[in-house]
């Protein structure tokens, strides 16, 4: 009974301050970028205007089902948010976000316009190129934790990290495809043009825009908690060591997304798979030939 | 909190020099760094509040002028930035220049200049804004968008 309270505590926890974890993020991201360009750069809050602009304004709908399936992805990307800090099992929470971002994309090629459905069709690729992380990413969890449940996972002796830096390694690499960092945006980016105007989110407009962002800001908040994931261990204090860990990641994604251009998708394609492989393959290969893993 | 706070910017050249548009594009570099007031240029009608066009606008461009304003969400605002993009300029007696944005769509704010200066454009888009929370709070007391956004409608 006890647990079950304290698990609902957590889940609205989460609920409520995730878009606070996230609106600081994206401001963090937005101040320190323009800093790095050498601009003044928007307030801190600008990130929060947007969002409630965004709600004020009206809706050009396209097809209903698009809304449909824009709600589709915020709902199961907040779902998958909560199983995971419910301590949930991790495999499960990769296959409900995955879940998320197929809506998404149903939802960018359920529009007429050329540059929507070519948006989806590379949110395919980039699909592609990072799922296989995000899965052996949860293996990497097993094989040092012995289990696939995120409660487990946070009560080890030793945190993650030691015995998986190759996957965590890999894991940062793909984030900045998830994050739709440069060089690596290409299906839509956060920056004002590029070859094919917005991409993804081209024919999304007004408020269906608005709970797409939600969702976006929700997804920013999971993928970084996976980074404080394997900072964590019995000891309380290690919170505080993975957050800080997951804000200096984050700034090396800001100062990544400034210093490299787009790169072509076969580029990304090969060297996440090949980051991957290497990475995440050796470090599996060290783990089962010292049998220090724990299946 | 008020719209103004967040305005995404469309640009379009309809039949300008291209004098005009150098200015646009200057005023987002970190010199005058338009992102300070929250405006972002994006490519996109559907997520743009405000319309800027250079150029008086010709035959060719017509439609597209009229196409990327209806394209756009409630509320919006157009700004005329450069000379030629408020009456026509030096082009106004070519055969083929209409002579002004506003003998397409309805324009919210004249910024004069050939080209355009970026502090002039910067100046034009603040006055934009105050416009533009002028019309959001229009909209709040319609159950559906019906708002004068003055100048010419579409049937005069
Ligand atoms: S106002 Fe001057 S600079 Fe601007 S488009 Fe016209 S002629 Fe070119």
């Amino acid at each position: 009974m006890n647990n079950m309270v304290f698990m609902i505590l957590i889940i609205a926890g989460y609920l409520i301050l995730a878009p606070v974890a996230g609106f600081f993020l994206e401001g963090y991201d937005r101040v320190i970028s323009s800093r790095l360009q050498r601009r003044m750069g928007p307030p801190f809050l600008q990130p929060v205007y947007d969002l409630i602009k965004l709600f004020e304004k009206q809706a050009i709908v396209v097809n209903n089902l698009e809304t449909a399936l824009v709600l589709g992805f915020t709902i199961f990307t907040i779902f998958s948010g909560c199983l995971f800090f419910a301590g949930g099992d991790i495999l499960l929470v990769f296959f409900a976000f995955s879940l998320a971002d197929m809506f998404l994309v149903l939802a960018a090629s359920s529009a007429n316009s050329p540059y929507s459905s070519l948006g989806s069709q590379r949110e395919f690729v980039q699909m592609m190129a990072y799922e296989p992380m995000t899965l052996l990413t949860a293996i990497g969890f097993y094989m040092c934790c012995g289990s696939f449940n995120v409660s487990d996972i946070i009560n080890q002796d030793v945190p993650a990290i030691v015995r998986t830096p190759g996957v965590f390694l890999g894991y940062c690499f793909i984030l900045i495809i998830k994050l739709r960092k440069s060089p690596f945006d290409f299906s839509t980016s956060h920056h004002a043009h590029q070859e094919m105007v917005k991409g993804l989110t081209q024919d999304i407009a007004g408020n269906v825009l608005g709970i797409l962002e939600l969702g976006e800001i929700y997804e920013e908040v999971f993928l970084m908690t996976i980074v404080v994931l394997f900072f964590i261990w019995k000891n309380p204090l290690s919170y505080v060591l993975g957050i800080a860990v997951a804000l200096l990641v984050f700034f090396i994604m800001i100062v990544v997304d400034n210093v490299f251009p787009r790169v072509k998708w076969e580029h990304m394609l090969v060297s996440s798979w090949g980051v991957t492989l290497s990475l995440a393959g050796s470090n599996f290969l060290i783990l089962t030939m010292l049998k220090i893993a724990r299946i | 909190m008020k719209i103004s706070k967040s305005p995404w910017l469309l640009h379009y050249d309809a039949s300008s020099c291209n004098g005009c548009d150098i200015e646009v594009l200057a005023s987002t570099t970190p010199r005058f760094d338009v992102e300070r007031f929250g405006i972002i240029n994006t490519g996109n009608p559907k997520h743009a509040d405000i319309f800027v066009i250079t150029g008086g606008v010709n035959e060719q461009t017509r439609q597209v002028v009229k196409q990327l304003y209806s394209q756009m969400p409630d509320p919006k605002v157009v700004i005329a930035a450069g000379i030629c993009a408020c009456d026509g300029g030096i082009f106004k007696d070519c055969y083929n220049v209409s002579g002004g944005v506003d003998t397409v769509i309805p324009v919210d704010v004249y910024v004069p200049g050939c080209a355009v200066k970026p502090e002039a454009l910067i100046d034009g888009v603040v006055k934009a804004l105050a416009i533009l929370d002028e019309k959001r709070e229009a909209m709040k007391n319609h159950a559906v968008c019906e708002v004068n956004y003055g100048g010419k409608t579409k049937e005069e």
